[in-house]
């Protein structure tokens, strides 16, 4: 036992992150003793177990791994990075579950009548479904591709030795108080940063970590330059650090009690909020998304960006005008109107930036445009720009203030945000996705080709199905609030316009349920690839050529 | 090689400033920009319009509004009426800035699956709350809203409220020791109680500047002490209640902001 | 300082705190003796070893 932990063989980061384990432990179970609230008592105990859990991986994995060298640096980590593809999958199809169900409650509201059960009603599943599709599935996958970009683009293993896994796991305990406290009713009703103020501090300590270790990784690169994917990775995580530190200021009511009350009020409780609110667009399904546009295309198809030059002045104008445009969701409310001029100007700048950068992504494909027809990977990586040229073109015309005065509060926000999210987000990670799992398991290709066709076409005609019943459930819902009858009054009462939605909500939940689909084919396929398996006409096609058949 | 490996060296930690360089400019392009835009509107005490009317939320009121927050209402209904005609002719006043100062957050709102509730307060009945957010639909059939039948009968949990009412008088609400202290009385007398509710309507009137600025009465019907639906109609019934519209000049020049 | 004072700050001298941001990004980036560096950037994925390949030093 003495030999075991003698001094070389323990490792410091390893005792680190149990010395934070046990802090949190004992936290937790001081919280869950003197809870004031039963929610805080269940998110006590939650932590106590997860840490429990933490201690005895540590444990397990330090004695396991006692006669191998330990974060060899002549590897790169991919561990993490597998542990991160299947986080994606699992969150992906969980977020995209409840937006299917919350999508039907608001079409056939008895059809989820639970009259004594609150945590069903949409209030509380809404923000679970952002938050799962936002943060788990997207967030998974910006520290999955992110530590598998900067370890092939700064050729060197991840820094921190246990430390990014406590990022991964950390993270995703993060992920799961949230989404248990919004079943419960714990919100701060901000939205996209309704977690309460103990999730938040958690949340902060592993985004510094992550921070850490991506830093650390860049510094140890065995590049001079550092590729530009990196850059969006970096102001991504810096951003949001800045932006959750300020948007969560709280005190909270009981240090034993869930809830908190935010320093700011009216008005400038808005504008920061939103200020927030439209940078976690920017930045996180923004900034992070595009770095792994400007990593996985180039490498998909074997060649290097369009222009260098356009990526940097990209990056630099992209992060500086997006951290103006977040008053444009305040237009026409109590915010003072310059702040709201200020909003719109700079949102119609961006479409600048924004369009570069899809130009930047489209034209590293020419001389190799026969890659769209060829790999449906690329195909699907190419079309996430293109959607992320639509959202980004659509963006600034809803932010000028006269048509936003029609198209805010209605469903049109919601169908603009799902072409960005569906169409961008989802199908850029897609993309990231079918290539990580090929490469992290070393598959000289995909289980099937096929597969990746049926999702690319089945997600297509949901994303379509999606944001053109929201387009017209939005302009005309927009247009009957407005509508004055001939003798000057308003013509329709507000439940008139709710009844008018209902087919548009049909048709959008069927393309939800389409969009869901695909990623249930994707998740199929990638199992099969990461097991090596070989669809059975390949293996048909290997025995037909006994050439290359090892005799038996 | 010695040589040459040091001089590789010195590049190399040339290039390791570089990523602190990189970063230190990206928190500088980033804070810069949003400390410009969000800074100003701290030096807005006046940005907060000269209107009479508004007091913070009694016990029962604040109690209601959690229920709110927690039950995610902001998720469909707005509480910020812009000025467009329309909006004005179907919800009413335009809601100004004052009319959120003690909302800590904001209830604005970003989407109306439901109607606006700004001014909410005073156009239905309590029976017809009650019977709305236990069963929507009985009311309005075509409606898509969730049932909140759990409200119904379920004691309002008080037991930090002074917690929390200290937190915001902390944070600037001008909630009185006093009112803090009568917090759990307060809030049984507004729900119809037998209690002393001169005593628990003065201060709250005394802020807003006239009388008769809360509502008292037995919100949900039933005798008992306060239940959710008691604290969450009390809440409705007071939204978009308070200012005195009459006293407020749109054309004043520190309101054309 | 007042809001009016903060107010007009924000939206005279943050229009050329943007625009000198923007003119630096844009010297920056078209720097002529930067291109060579970013020439080499751009290969960095391209350049790694073949798939497959996770021993990034041996």
């Amino acid at each position: 036992m003495a030999a075991a932990f003698s001094r070389e063989r323990v490792d410091g980061s390893a005792v680190a992150v149990g010395m934070v384990m046990l802090i949190v432990l004992v936290l937790a179970l001081a919280g869950a003793a003197n809870a004031v609230d039963p929610a805080f008592r269940t998110h006590s105990f939650m932590f106590a177990i997860a840490a429990t859990l933490g201690l005895g991986g540590l444990l397990t994995w330090h004695e396991l791994s006692e006669r191998q060298p330990r974060f060899d640096r002549t590897y790169y980590e991919e561990g993490i990075v597998k542990a991160g593809i299947a986080a994606t999958m699992f969150w992906g199809i969980a977020g995209f579950v409840v937006g299917l169900i919350i999508a039907l409650q608001l079409t056939f509201p008895n059809l989820f009548y639970f009259p004594e059960l609150g945590w069903t009603n949409f209030g509380r599943l809404r923000p679970l479904h952002t938050s799962a599709v936002i943060f788990a599935f997207g967030g998974n996958a910006l520290i999955a591709t992110s530590f598998y970009v900067v370890q092939r683009t700064c050729r060197t293993r991840l820094v921190g030795g246990i430390w990014p896994w406590f990022v991964f796991w950390g993270y995703n305990l993060f992920i799961v108080i949230a989404a248990t406290g919004y079943l419960m009713g714990v919100t701060q009703s901000k939205e996209y940063a309704e977690p309460e103020w103990y999730a938040d501090i958690w949340l902060t300590i592993v985004w510094v970590t992550y921070l850490a270790v991506f830093v650390g990784t860049i510094l140890r690169r065995k590049e001079p330059h550092i590729y530009v994917a990196n850059w969006f990775y970096l102001a991504f995580i810096v951003t949001i650090a800045l932006l959750h530190l300020v948007n969560n200021l709280s005190i909270p009511v009981s240090f034993a009690g869930s809830k908190s009350i935010s320093v700011f009020s009216g008005v400038q409780s808005a504008l920061i909020q939103w200020w927030y609110g439209h940078n976690a667009v920017g930045f996180f399904l923004t900034a992070g998304f595009l770095a792994i546009m400007y990593y996985f295309i180039p490498k998909r198809i074997d060649r290097p960006v369009w222009s260098y030059r356009l990526s940097i002045v990209h990056f630099w104008s992209l992060i500086f005008i997006y951290i103006w445009a977040g008053p444009h969701h305040l237009h026409y409310t109590a915010l003072p109107q310059w702040a709201q001029t200020l909003g719109m100007t700079f949102s119609i700048m961006l479409w600048m930036p924004s369009w570069g950068g899809m130009i930047n992504g489209l034209m590293t494909l020419s001389g190799a445009w026969d890659k769209l027809r060829t790999d449906p990977v690329v195909r699907m990586l190419v079309v996430s720009v293109a959607f992320y040229g639509m959202a980004t073109f659509e963006g600034p015309v809803m932010s000028v203030r006269e048509v936003n005065a029609l198209s805010h509060y209605t469903d049109w926000g919601i169908g603009h945000v799902h072409s960005g999210a569906l169409g961008w987000v989802g199908f850029v990670t897609f993309g990231a996705l079918y290539c990580m799992t090929q490469w992290v398991w070393k598959r000289n290709r995909l289980y099937s080709n096929a597969l990746v066709e049926w999702h690319f076409w089945i997600a297509t005609i949901g994303i379509v199905l999606y944001i053109t019943s929201m387009w017209v459930s939005g302009i005309m819902e927009g247009l009957m609030w407005r509508a004055y009858n001939q003798f000057g009054f308003l013509e329709y009462s507000f439940i008139e316009t709710v009844s008018a939605k209902h087919i548009s909500y049909i048709i959008r939940a069927l393309g939800g349920g389409l969009y869901l689909t695909g990623a249930l084919i994707m998740v199929y396929n990638l199992v099969r690839t990461a097991r090596g398996d070989v669809p059975a006409e390949e293996r048909r096609k290997l025995r037909a050529s006994p050439a290359v058949q090892p005799a038996e | 090689m010695a040589t040459r490996q040091s001089k590789l060296f010195n590049k190399h930690k040339l290039f390791e400033k570089h990523t602190f360089i990189l970063l230190i400019g990206i928190l500088v392009v980033v804070a810069i920009g949003g400390l410009i835009e969000i800074v100003p509107l701290f030096y807005l005490k006046n940005t907060i319009e000269k209107v009479e009317g508004m007091r913070p939320y009694t016990p029962l009121e604040l109690a209601g509004q959690n229920i709110y927050v927690r039950e995610g209402c902001n998720v469909c209904h707005s509480q910020m009426i812009r000025p467009l005609r329309d909006e004005v002719e179907r919800y009413g006043h335009y809601s100004l800035a004052a009319e959120s100062m003690y909302d800590h957050p904001f209830q604005w709102g970003s989407k109306r699956t439901g109607p606006d509730l700004a001014r909410v307060g005073g156009k239905y009945s309590d029976d017809w709350h009650k019977d709305h957010l236990i069963n929507p639909r009985a009311l309005v059939p075509e409606s898509i809203m969730p049932p909140y039948a759990f409200l119904a009968g379920r004691p309002v949990d008080l037991s930090t409220i002074q917690d929390q009412m200290r937190t915001l008088q902390f944070e600037g609400v001008p909630y009185t020791t006093p009112m803090i202290d009568s917090a759990l009385d307060d809030a049984a007398a507004q729900a119809g109680g037998d209690y002393d509710i001169d005593a628990m309507r003065k201060p709250y009137d005394v802020i807003a500047g006239r009388a008769g600025s809360v509502p008292v009465r037995n919100f949900d019907g039933e005798t008992g002490e306060p239940t959710e639906l008691d604290a969450l109609i009390a809440y409705l019934q007071m939204l978009g209640t308070l200012v005195d519209f009459k006293t407020y000049e749109a054309d004043d020049l520190s309101n054309q902001r | 300082m007042t809001y009016e004072g903060w107010s007009s700050f924000a939206q005279t001298w943050g229009t050329l705190y943007f625009t000198a941001i923007f003119i630096c990004a844009l010297v920056y980036a078209l720097w002529p003796r930067n291109g060579q560096g970013f020439r080499r950037a751009a290969q960095l994925p391209i350049t790694e070893k073949d798939n497959g390949d996770d021993r990034p030093l041996a």
